[in-house]
């Protein structure tokens, strides 16, 4: 075990060999395209309607509200978990204010209610998780059953329809004066946003740090439970989000909204991080 | 044919680049008891998995009596007769008794279906003839380590071993456990079986070796008879110098209590412990694997809180529940296990010193990369670790470096009471003196440390005073004068 | 067995319910079945149990291959794909021929799945893949195959002749060959997961992957036949639900990985691993057969049935988790450090 490696200086350095945040950041935006690039192959793999254009165009543009569910997804993989409720979160979000809109429910209260109902969603993933100490994938098993069902619960064979245009313009407006849509633009500010907390706050150290060794950072004295819970929160949040946007998009709800997209949203995320780590990270 | 049944010359293995073994010879007979000696890293683990078939040696050659083997794999270890118990237990827990024992080769029947009935009939067989009694079906989960070591020697009988490997067997047994284990030692021997004994505790070697070879930091030194060789010479083959210059403990003056600890519980690991600790003091802290200490230390910082009793902190009685409440209270804590609890080991060395601490680097969640490296970077310099740069991998670091970064990343965090869980655990005897003056100062400073080891010439070298535990109770406490290896081992085995 | 002395007697409560697990999970079920019958007295009739059982025996086909890999510590979510590209190859190959004996459709189905499942074998093995990933991989790749395979059209009824539909559902003995197909599959899977030594070596090496690879068991060899047992399973199941459904379409039992995961966690098999047994299986099998029958039956709205379908498995896992733990807490000291 003793040091005879020659190339070892006494003598640690403080400059920075090869890398530079620029370059840091600059992998985070390849991480993203390449999430882009998997999302379409996937998910026109997967779609059922594979050959028919129409709802080819349909099923890409799916991607902004995937998009919303795999930020956070990165959070968790990055953890060595994964949340197989998103979209069953999204399901039970968007059927939520559509219930409540159906009752005469202000839509903004609705749509508010409904992201809460989110983080209540990922709450509970994320207590049961830390709390009793079972992968993530099992748990969540449980809730992708729990809450695509309170969909169903929610709305039963009705749907939710005639939001009215100042909402759907979330799912279908495009900025004014120029043909982007808004949904582009809420999804790549929070990519923004998610990006700059993995890379450059100490909540994302963490998050890292989780992955390779959990038990260390218990160890360290950071709240290992506590994080754990938080982006299963965050996962529900952007989950509901995602569920109010594809509401407006369609323009009404059903309680089948998104089914199915857990798995794109996970294999691409997943995909993405073993290009990116390499086979190096998953040690023989 | 020859007396010598397995012959290994010039085995070198290294890995990565660092040399585990260089040049090594080992001969082992039938009917002997050969013990294998070096201090931890010495490369004893390395010798042992290339015996068995783990590992493949870079150079150097293998004989089983006088005729050249190549051992690819443990099977074709196991068919030439050579069986390891390894210190890390390799039982299966939700396996009964029987299925352990005989899970390369279950009986079977002419349909090729298991023959349950024969495999518990060989079983308790197997058992009887090591004079062990127990229900076959108990899911080995279930069983004492004593139990499932003796569950894994019956194992390495049903292969018919011919060359049986014990590595540490006895750390975590009672003196009566030890003694029975003695007992089937000498039995196999009478048998004919040529058995390779790891060990720590010297005495222990007297007792029941024939031959002993030392190793170095992965180099063979000697092998010896252990009817011509004393205990002081065995230490300097070891260490490579003499004992004296090792523990430079200063004198300090004692100060107040800072820690006070009174009557801790936690159900199946601790009862009811005791103790204080005083500013300046470098309390140790005694006993075998499994004795409970390291249960209790986690108790005191809060990663598996106690179920009863009192922690009480400069004055201030505290029901401690997470390590960030500890380190709130000025306490760190440098576990016994490294990698798992110590490091996190893909990451470099500014992640891993700056983990405990990034809050302070942090406004609004921002994260001021630069302070935190400028920081790590003068922990690790004043350290003296061996590194590149702060950005180096702590996975690419030497054991003794792997324990500079965590004792930096603790030190960082200015603890007032530093909890150190075998602090020189298998790291170079260079590292290991470093480590040693660098308590000495810290309680020079007036840091009050609580040292658990298992290493009892460190125990005695470095301590003001120190506690024994056993089977999870504080069964004695010294002063540094009245101490003696033998008062400490009465104590932790409690042979009174 | 000859007489021992018990040196070590610590059959406690925790350890004696772990033994037993099925049997709670028995008196769950037979408390189910009073409370729907007492409710719907059509329920507890015979041939509504072999409806029940009709409607269980693909799931609980899967849930065994399913088991036998959680045991193993891996997940294999690829099964709902290999199933559906199974059934739609054997369904062309039989509307082409219709004259294809049924021996053969089922050789073609067992073989089709068996590549399946040595690619997700070979992946895991000597890609070194985590089988999560893996799986999820495949579960895209064979759904786009059946759409790559049938260009996007269906299998219906009226292409189907009548001898293969009866393959499923023909009633030689009360009961309807498909459950009589399950019920020798859970036969093979009990005598093989508990007498043979390749059945035993799954188990060693989901409890101790280490010692497996030390006590000289082909670690990656018993891996990667688990995944192929997987595949073979699917492809019987694939042949099987395409007579029974008369129908093999693109979009063929989405989203069933999910379900056969949930009868092996409530039967008992531990994700943590070397833990599950083929009766556990298949009482969680029926477990979600009743929930399901019984509220279709009953007059609670039928789309609650998913919703209680998610909350029996929270419950499932927190009890079990909470057991295991305890169990771990109070027994094991010096193994676990």
């Amino acid at each position: 075990m003793n040091t005879t490696d020659k190339a070892v200086s006494a003598f640690v350095s403080l400059a920075r060999p090869r890398r530079s945040f620029l370059s840091k950041f600059l992998r985070w935006e390849w991480f993203l395209v390449a999430l882009i690039a998997l999302v379409v192959i996937v998910n026109s793999r997967l779609s059922p309607y594979f050959l028919d254009v129409q709802n080819l165009f349909r099923a890409s543009s799916d991607f902004m509200e995937m998009g919303l569910m795999m930020l956070p997804m990165v959070f968790i993989i990055v953890t060595g978990n994964v949340d197989l409720a998103v979209a069953s979160t999204l399901g039970m979000a968007a059927s939520f204010m559509g219930l409540l809109f159906n009752n005469g429910v202000n839509i903004w209260i609705a749509a508010g209610a409904a992201l809460l109902l989110g983080v209540a969603a990922g709450l509970l993933a994320g207590y049961l998780i830390s709390r009793l100490k079972v992968p993530a994938l099992v748990i969540t098993l449980g809730t992708y059953a729990f809450y695509r069902g309170m969909a169903y619960v929610m709305l039963g064979d009705q749907a939710a329809r005639g939001y009215p245009a100042s909402f759907t313009y979330i799912g279908q407006g495009t900025l004014p004066g120029a043909p982007v849509p808004f949904s582009m633009v809420l999804f790549l500010s929070m990519a923004l946003i998610f990006g700059l907390v993995l890379h450059k706050t100490a909540f994302g150290r963490y998050l890292y740090a989780i992955g390779h060794n959990q038990e260390a950072v218990v160890y360290s004295g950071i709240p290992v439970a506590r994080v754990k819970v938080v982006i299963f929160m965050v996962s529900g949040l952007m989950s509901a989000l995602a569920g109010l946007v594809l509401a407006a998009r369609y323009g009404s709800t059903r309680p089948d909204i998104g089914t199915g997209l857990e798995l794109a949203v996970i294999t691409a995320v997943s995909r993405a991080n073993a290009l990116r780590h390499g086979p190096a990270e998953y040690p023989g | 044919m020859s007396e010598n049944t397995l012959r290994l010359t010039n085995i070198s293995k290294s890995f990565a680049g660092v040399h585990a073994l260089r040049g090594v010879h080992f001969e082992l007979r039938l009917g002997e008891v050969h013990a294998l000696l070096g201090e931890n890293g010495a490369g004893k683990s390395t010798l042992v998995k290339v015996i068995t078939g783990v590992h493949q040696p870079d150079t150097g050659e293998i004989y089983l009596n006088d005729r050249r083997i190549h051992l690819a794999d443990p099977r074709e270890a196991t068919a030439l007769g050579i069986s390891a118990i390894y210190q890390e237990l390799s039982t299966f827990p939700d396996l009964d008794i029987a299925e352990n024992i005989f899970v390369g080769r279950r009986p079977t029947l002419a349909s090729g279906l298991v023959n349950w009935r024969r495999m518990y009939r060989d079983a308790e067989q197997l058992l009887s003839s090591l004079g062990v009694h127990l229900d076959l079906k108990t899911k080995a989960r279930y069983l004492s380590v004593a139990q499932q070591q003796m569950v894994e020697i019956a194992r390495a009988l049903s292969v018919n071993a011919r060359i049986l490997i014990m590595d540490e067997p006895t750390s975590a047994l009672t003196l009566n456990e030890v003694a029975d284990l003695f007992q089937i030692v000498r039995r196999l021997r009478e048998n004919g079986t040529a058995i390779l004994f790891i060990s720590h505790r010297l005495e222990e070697l007297f007792e029941i070796a024939d031959r002993v070879t030392v190793l170095r930091d992965g180099a063979y030194v000697d092998t010896r008879s252990m009817n011509g060789v004393t205990q002081e010479e065995l230490i300097r083959m070891m260490v490579g110098r003499t004992v004296k210059e090792l523990f430079p403990k200063k004198d300090v003056k004692v100060g107040e209590v800072v820690l006070r600890v009174n009557k801790l519980t936690r159900k199946g690991a601790f009862r009811s412990v005791s103790f204080e600790l005083h500013k300046g003091e470098i309390l140790g802290m005694a006993g075998l694997v499994g004795a409970g200490r390291t249960e209790v230390s986690q108790a005191i910082f809060g990663v598996i809180p106690a179920d009863e009793g009192m922690i009480e902190i400069e004055g201030k009685a505290l029901r401690i529940t997470s390590p960030s409440q500890a380190m709130e209270c000025g306490l760190a804590y440098v576990p016994e296990d490294r990698q798992h609890h110590g490091l996190v080991l893909p990451m470099d060395i500014t992640d891993n010193v700056t983990l405990p601490i990034l809050s302070r680097f942090s406004r609004w969640g921002w994260l001021a990369t630069k302070s935190a490296q400028q920081a790590a970077y003068d922990a690790v310099t004043q350290m003296e670790v061996r590194a590149t740069t702060v950005w180096q991998k702590v996975r690419e670091l030497s054991g003794g470096n792997q324990q500079k970064v965590v004792l930096a990343k603790w030190l960082s965090t200015h603890p007032r009471i530093l909890i150190l869980d075998e602090p020189t655990r298998g790291i170079d005897v260079g590292t290991k003196a470093a480590v040693h003056s660098l308590m000495s100062e810290l309680a020079a400073q007036g840091i009050a440390i609580l040292m658990i080891s298992s290493e009892l010439p460190e125990i005695l070298g470095m301590s003001d005073r120190i506690l024994v535990m056993h089977d999870g109770r504080v069964t004695g406490l010294f002063n540094r004068s009245e101490a003696t290896q033998e008062k400490i081992m009465m104590a932790a085995t409690q042979a009174v | 067995m000859t007489t021992n002395t018990p040196a070590l007697s610590r059959p406690s409560l925790l350890s004696l319910f772990a033994r037993f697990r099925e049997l709670a999970l028995v008196g769950f079920i037979v408390l189910l079945i009073i409370v729907i019958s007492l409710q719907n007295p059509r329920f507890l009739t015979f041939t509504n149990f072999r409806d029940i059982l009709l409607d269980i025996s693909i799931l609980a086909m899967i849930a065994l291959a399913q088991g036998m890999v959680i045991i193993t510590r891996g997940i294999d979510l690829s099964v709902a794909s290999m199933l559906a590209l199974t059934a739609m190859m054997v369904a062309f190959v039989v509307k082409a021929f219709p004259d294809t004996p049924l021996v053969f459709t089922v050789l073609l189905g067992t073989a089709s799945g068996a590549v399946l499942g040595s690619i997700n074998g070979l992946v895991i093995t000597v890609g070194k893949v985590p089988p999560i990933i893996a799986t999820l991989g495949t579960l895209g790749v064979y759904r786009g195959l059946v759409f790559f395979y049938s260009k996007g059209n269906w299998i219906n009824p009226v292409d189907l002749p009548s001898s293969f539909k009866q393959l499923a559902k023909a009633v030689p003995l009360d009961l309807p060959n498909l459950v009589i197909v399950a019920l020798i599959v859970a036969a093979i899977a009990y005598v093989f997961l508990n007498y043979t030594r390749a059945g035993r070596d799954i188990y060693a090496l989901g409890t101790n992957p280490e010692a497996a690879k030390i006590s000289g068991i082909r670690t990656d060899r018993v891996t990667f036949m688990v995944y192929l047992i997987s595949g073979i399973v699917c492809g019987l199941a694939g042949v099987m639900w395409a007579s029974r459904f008369e129908a093999a379409q693109t979009n063929t039992a989405l989203g069933f990985e999910l379900q056969t995961v949930a009868a092996a966690v409530i039967g008992g098999v531990s994700m943590l691993g070397g833990i599950g047994t083929v009766p556990g299986v298949l009482l969680g099998a029926l477990l979600l057969g009743i929930i399901q029958n019984g509220l279709t039956l009953s007059n609670i709205s039928q789309f609650w049935q998913l919703a209680v379908q998610g909350f029996l498995i929270l419950l499932a896992v927190i009890l079990d988790s909470t057991i295991q733990q305890r169990i771990k807490q109070t027994a094991v000291r010096g193994a676990v450090k």
